[in-house]
């Protein structure tokens, strides 16, 4: 490092009280925490910002993010969030859940909330599986995705098919911004935290309901090694579970749209990367 | 020629995931030998770091801090 | 003073306690109650949300009293049944909920104190006899619920949601609770301070946190304090009466007139009304059974409250359930056991030991 070398980012995002936790080795989860916190910091909405917190491996963080927070329980976190914003209209509410937390338990939670066009913003960490309960499959596993109760793999017949939840919630009335990114590579991730940006500023305009489903390796609950869990992921989930901007302005986008758009984005952030950085102002 | 960019390593944090070794664009991270006290192997630095933030993305124990020289072309002028 | 019906009654003196937000789901007998409160809250600056299922109505209940909002739900025994997860875990989040039942015919004096969700759970179950008790217990309910940092929870039934009644619903000054500074606005994040409410026990990073065990001792600390200072009873001549019987809600109501009745006629009968279910009036149920010769209870249903008033007496006197299933055709509301003249029958028949007479049979079938 010379003397001219200024820092760009932090180590630490400014709303995470510390780095230490207890994710496995190669978890996305953190990597979307970091995303989310930054977009809150950098927005400047931190002070009036509200998170509702469910059930699963990222309950962990209820304790390490710097934000007033209510813990709800195993899909229930939508209507909490409802209530918090309902009484505290000037307030940024977001939730934070995991796949068998939102599109098990809570399904009907979040498509109500939805369609009722409320006004926060639900975060969805999607990794295809149960992980704080050892790995089973959830209602968003794809088929072939292997996981502690399809070990060979999800199959239509005996475990009927996945719900993709980030189009079904796009479809609704009440969704004003539906977005999915993925940790699978850095690019990615730079990508999906203008996702949340987009997202806390359309709640901030009040337009109505926004969702942002970001799919996070689990390794060790797809039983593949550490290294392997972001290709894992962008090859199972992430083929039925297209990564983009769903629904923007009112607009569903098809998903031939999202698929052309991903690749040409993976190439500009591969370039932009080799160059020496994504610079924030891009889209 | 001086460096491009820098980055710092907090060792203790690592869990020895590799996910930063292939995300690395100029594949200046390689895997060390000794182990921190978790007992995992973590990345050693070599020269050649560009300042890109592509480790920091992609580590899920915060590990990186980065650094980077401002570039002779910057068009955007901002450097985060 | 004007007649109003109980829902209306309650919803107003919910308004007058200061609740801001309701939520609920469509369920009889409880639905115009919801129907008031979506009427009204809106009128007081306040919400009310028609939720799309009861889960979801405690939850949102949940999240505004987050942030410090006096806030209820409601719904009859099938509906909170639904919610009893929520509700225990509210109890250990320490957030004060109100909770209206309006139960049907079946009575939910089990769920409503044996506490229908898990573990060492209770929360105060106030029950009253009429519309006017109502408005009072209402407000009070509110004000314990914020006092303890505990739900509370109001119990009804098909008469008291749709009876008329004049009542005055004037708001009853109570002394002020503590401070919510548990309370979340969003203000304290990014400050280091920022704060959590959770049911688990957890502290944010850097704050001493005694653990789960720990937190879920204090709750029951906590329970043991309110039952110590917040029953409610009512009793009446039992001082030299032989016969005691023990009834609660608009059945103790006429169980009170029928012994008052009956002691005009020189029997020697008396009634204990509990008017907190929880903490249940064990030592005023006690008591009474002391020099009694016998103690009845008259519940419309199988027996639920029996096991508390058995509990109470501990072997003093024989305990004979004098009630029974009664029901309406649709099985909402309020069958034909709840009668003056059966119930003098059935008071008479405990008092000298002689059979009790055959239930009535509701012959309207829905």
């Amino acid at each position: 490092m010379t003397e001219e070398m200024r820092q760009v980012g932090h180590n630490l995002p400014e709303l995470l009280l510390t780095q230490e936790h207890h994710m496995c080795p190669g978890c996305g989860e953190p990597l979307a925490l970091r995303g989310y916190l930054e977009a809150i910091s950098e927005l400047s909405i931190a002070d009036r910002t509200i998170g509702v917190v469910g059930i699963g491996c990222s309950t962990t963080f209820s304790m390490s993010m710097d934000i007033d927070l209510v813990q709800a329980l195993h899909g229930r976190a939508p209507s909490v969030a409802t209530g918090v914003k309902r009484m505290r209209p000037d307030s940024i509410v977001f939730t934070l859940q995991g796949d068998g937390d939102m599109v098990n338990e809570g399904l009907q939670e979040v498509l109500h909330t939805a369609a009722r066009g409320e006004n926060v913003t639900c975060i969805l960490l999607n990794n295809g599986v149960f992980g704080e309960t050892g790995g089973h499959m959830t209602a968003t596993s794809v088929l072939g995705q292997r996981t502690k109760n399809s070990l060979d793999g999800r199959d239509a017949a005996y475990h009927g098919y996945p719900i993709l939840i980030g189009d079904l919630v796009a479809r609704l009335e009440g969704a004003a911004y539906v977005a999915r990114g993925s940790m699978h590579n850095a690019g990615a991730v730079a990508r999906t935290k203008r996702m949340f940006k987009r997202a806390f500023q359309t709640q901030d305009r009040a337009e109505g309901f926004t969702f942002v489903e970001v799919l996070t390796m689990c390794p060790t609950g797809c039983f593949v090694p550490t290294l392997d869990g972001p290709d894992y992921m962008n090859d199972t989930l992430g083929e039925v579970h297209v990564m983009g901007e769903l629904k923007v302005d009112g607009v569903v986008r098809t998903t031939e749209e999202l698929r052309e758009e991903n690749l040409r984005k993976a190439a500009e952030m591969e370039h932009a990367l080799a160059r020496g950085g994504i610079e924030d102002h891009h889209d | 020629m001086s460096a491009r960019g820098s980055v710092t390593i907090d060792v203790e944090l690592c869990k020895g995931c590799e996910l930063c070794i292939d995300a690395c664009p100029p594949r200046v991270l390689t895997m060390g030998t000794t182990v921190n006290h978790f007992g995992y192997r973590y990345p050693e630095l070599a020269p050649g770091c560009t300042g890109c933030q592509a480790c920091q993305l992609i580590c899920p124990d915060f590990v990186f801090e980065v650094f980077r020289a401002p570039r002779a072309d910057a068009t955007s002028g901002s450097v985060s | 003073m004007r007649l109003i019906e109980g829902s209306e009654a309650i919803a107003e003196a919910s308004i007058a306690a200061g609740c801001r937000f309701f939520a609920g789901y469509p369920m009889t007998p409880f639905t115009e109650l919801l129907e008031h409160f979506a009427r009204r809250l809106p009128e007081e600056g306040g919400v009310c949300i028609n939720a799309e299922s009861e889960l979801e109505a405690v939850g949102m209940a949940w999240g505004a009293l987050a942030t410090g909002a006096r806030a209820a739900t409601g719904s009859t025994g099938q509906g909170l049944s639904l919610m009893q997860e929520s509700f225990s875990e509210i109890t250990l989040a320490e957030l004060p909920l109100v909770i209206f039942n309006m139960a049907r015919g079946q009575q939910d004096y089990f769920q409503s104190t044996r506490g229908g969700g898990h573990g060492d759970y209770r929360h105060i179950v106030l029950a009253p006899m009429d519309i006017n008790e109502a408005v009072e217990l209402t407000q009070l309910a509110f004000h314990l619920a914020d006092t303890w940092r505990a739900p509370v929870l109001v119990y009804g039934d098909y008469l008291l949601a749709h009876v008329q009644e004049a009542v005055d619903v004037t708001p009853t000054a109570f002394p002020d609770p503590p401070a919510k500074d548990w309370a979340l606005d969003g203000t304290r994040t990014g400050t280091g301070a920022s704060r959590i409410v959770s049911p688990l026990g957890f502290e944010k990073v850097g704050r001493p946190s005694a653990g789960i065990e720990h937190h879920l001792r204090a709750i029951v600390a906590k329970q043991e304090r309110i039952e110590a200072e917040e029953v409610r009873v009512e009793s009446g001549f039992i001082d030299d009466a032989e016969t005691m019987v023990v009834a609660f809600g608009p059945p103790g109501k006429f169980v009170r007139y029928v012994v008052s009745q009956l002691r005009d006629e020189g029997h020697k009968v008396g009634y204990v009304r509990p008017i907190t279910l929880w903490p249940f009036p064990s030592d005023a149920v006690a008591a009474a059974a002391e020099g009694a010769v016998r103690v009845g209870v008259f519940e419309i249903c199988a027996g639920q409250m029996i096991d508390d008033v058995r509990l109470a007496v501990l072997g003093r006197a024989p305990v004979r359930f004098i009630g029974g299933i009664s029901t309406d055709g649709s099985g909402f509301g309020v069958g034909p056991l709840l009668d003056v003249e059966l119930i003098r029958e059935r008071i008479l028949a405990l008092h000298r030991d002689k059979e009790m007479p055959p239930l009535p049979n509701n012959e309207r079938q829905f």
